[in-house]
C-alpha cells in the first residue's frame, strides 16, 4: 500500500449504492463515451472472444459491446454491488485496483469513465496489461484534469472569501500527456491518448451539483474538509460560478474532459521502429528530388 | 453475514472461473460448489460466490485455515 490515498473509497462505494437505483437517469456522459469506445472498436478489424468491461457501472456500456461482432463473451466487473446488480452476466465484483484477473486471460478490457476514481493509476494500468493475452487491446476512457475546472474554481473563491481557507472540492484528474506517460510505462504496446472535451449547460449552478451527486460523485476525496456546506457558502459558491462562466442565455456551462486510452500488450507480431543505423536507403537518396 | 435459508442455487459462469484469480495473491482459485465459495490457499481466504456473481473482495471474504 504505497499509493497516496487521494479518494475515500468506501465513501465513494456508499455514494454510488444511493445513486445506483437512477443511475440510467444520469448516463449521459456515459451514453456518449459507450458510443465513442464502440465506434473506435469497430474500426478495429480484430475478433476479441473474451472481453471483460472494467468499471461497468450499470451495464450500459457492456450491454452495447454484447451486440458487437467479434465479441463472444463480455464479463462486468464492478466494485459496486447494487450497480452491478443491473449488470448483465458474467459479472465479478471486484476492486479496480485488484481486479483479481489472471495474466493473460483476456483479448480485450474496455472501460468506461471509472478509472479516475482509482487511488493507484499506474497499479491499475500494469494489471490490465498484464490481465490481456499478447496483442490484447486495452480500450479506456476516463475524466481528464479539465474536468469540472469551472466548479473548481467556484469553491476554490467562495471557500476562501467565506471561510478564509480552501479545502479539496473537486477531484484531480489526469492530465493527458501525464497519462500517455503512465500507460507507456505500464508496459502497453502502441499506446495512443486522446483528449476530447465535452461542454454541458446547466439551468444554474445548483443544477449541476445536483447532477453530481446523482452520479455518486459528490466528493469523495480522502483530504475534504470534514464539516458540512454551510448555506452560505454553497449559495456564494453558486454565485461567483454564475457570475464568471454564465452563457450570454442565463445558463451555465460544465466542462468535462474525456481522456481516451487505446494501447495494446506487447506481442511480436506488433510493428516496431528499427534500430538506428540499420536502414539500407539512405534518407538523402530519398529527400532529394531525383535528377532525371 | 446473512444467512440465508432459501439460497438461490444460481450456477456460476464456468467461464467466469478461468478468469479469476485471487485479488490479493494472484494465486488459483478452488471452486467449492457446496458451499459456493472460490478458495485461494494462498492467501487463507474463501470468497464467496452470491447469485452467481464471484465477490472478489478481500473484506467480504472468509478467513480459512
Amino acid at each position: 500500500m504505497s499509493a497516496p490515498k487521494i479518494f475515500d473509497l468506501e465513501l465513494l462505494d456508499r455514494r454510488r449504492t444511493r445513486a445506483a437505483p437512477s443511475a440510467a437517469s444520469h448516463d449521459f456522459l456515459l451514453d456518449r463515451v459507450a458510443d465513442d469506445l464502440i465506434d473506435r472498436l469497430a474500426l478495429i478489424q480484430r475478433k476479441f472472444p473474451l472481453a471483460l468491461d472494467l468499471g461497468a457501472h450499470h451495464g450500459l456500456l457492456g450491454g452495447r459491446l454484447r451486440s458487437t461482432s467479434g465479441i463472444e463473451s463480455l464479463t462486468a466487473l464492478e466494485p459496486n454491488a447494487s450497480l452491478l446488480a443491473q449488470c448483465a452476466p458474467p459479472k465479478i465484483q471486484a476492486s479496480l485496483e485488484a481486479p483479481a484477473l489472471p495474466e493473460a486471460s483476456l483479448d480485450l478490457i474496455v472501460s468506461g469513465l471509472a478509472l479516475q476514481w482509482v487511488n493507484d493509476l499506474p497499479g491499475a494500468l500494469i494489471q490490465i496489461n498484464r490481465a490481456l493475452k499478447p496483442d490484447g487491446l486495452f480500450l479506456g476512457a476516463l475524466l481528464g484534469g479539465a474536468t469540472l475546472n469551472e466548479l473548481r474554481q467556484a469553491w476554490l473563491i467562495a471557500e476562501t472569501e467565506v471561510t478564509g481557507g480552501a479545502s479539496p472540492r473537486v477531484a484531480p484528474f489526469a492530465d493527458v500527456r501525464d497519462l500517455g506517460t503512465l500507460v507507456q510505462r505500464a508496459g502497453f504496446a502502441l499506446p495512443v491518448v486522446d483528449s476530447d472535451t465535452v461542454s454541458v449547460t446547466y439551468a444554474d449552478p445548483l443544477s449541476l451539483m445536483r447532477e453530481i451527486k446523482a452520479m455518486g460523485a459528490s466528493n469523495m476525496l480522502a483530504d475534504r474538509r470534514r464539516v458540512p456546506v454551510t448555506r452560505r457558502l454553497l449559495l456564494r459558491a453558486a454565485e461567483i460560478y454564475a457570475e464568471r462562466f454564465a452563457l450570454p442565455n442565463g445558463r451555465i456551462p460544465a466542462t468535462f474532459e474525456i481522456l481516451t486510452i487505446t494501447a495494446w500488450r506487447p506481442d511480436p507480431s506488433q510493428p516496431k521502429a528499427l534500430k538506428p543505423g540499420s536502414a539500407t536507403v539512405s534518407l538523402k537518396d530519398v529527400l532529394e528530388p531525383r535528377s532525371k | 453475514m446473512t444467512s440465508s435459508s432459501e439460497r438461490l442455487e444460481a450456477t456460476v459462469d464456468p467461464k467466469l472461473l478461468e478468469i479469476l484469480v485471487c485479488p490479493l495473491t494472484k494465486g488459483p482459485l478452488e471452486f467449492d460448489a457446496a458451499k459456493q465459495e472460490l478458495i485461494s490457499r494462498s492467501a487463507k481466504l474463501a470468497y464467496p460466490i452470491r447469485d452467481g456473481i464471484p465477490i472478489m473482495l478481500p473484506e467480504e471474504a472468509r478467513k480459512i485455515d
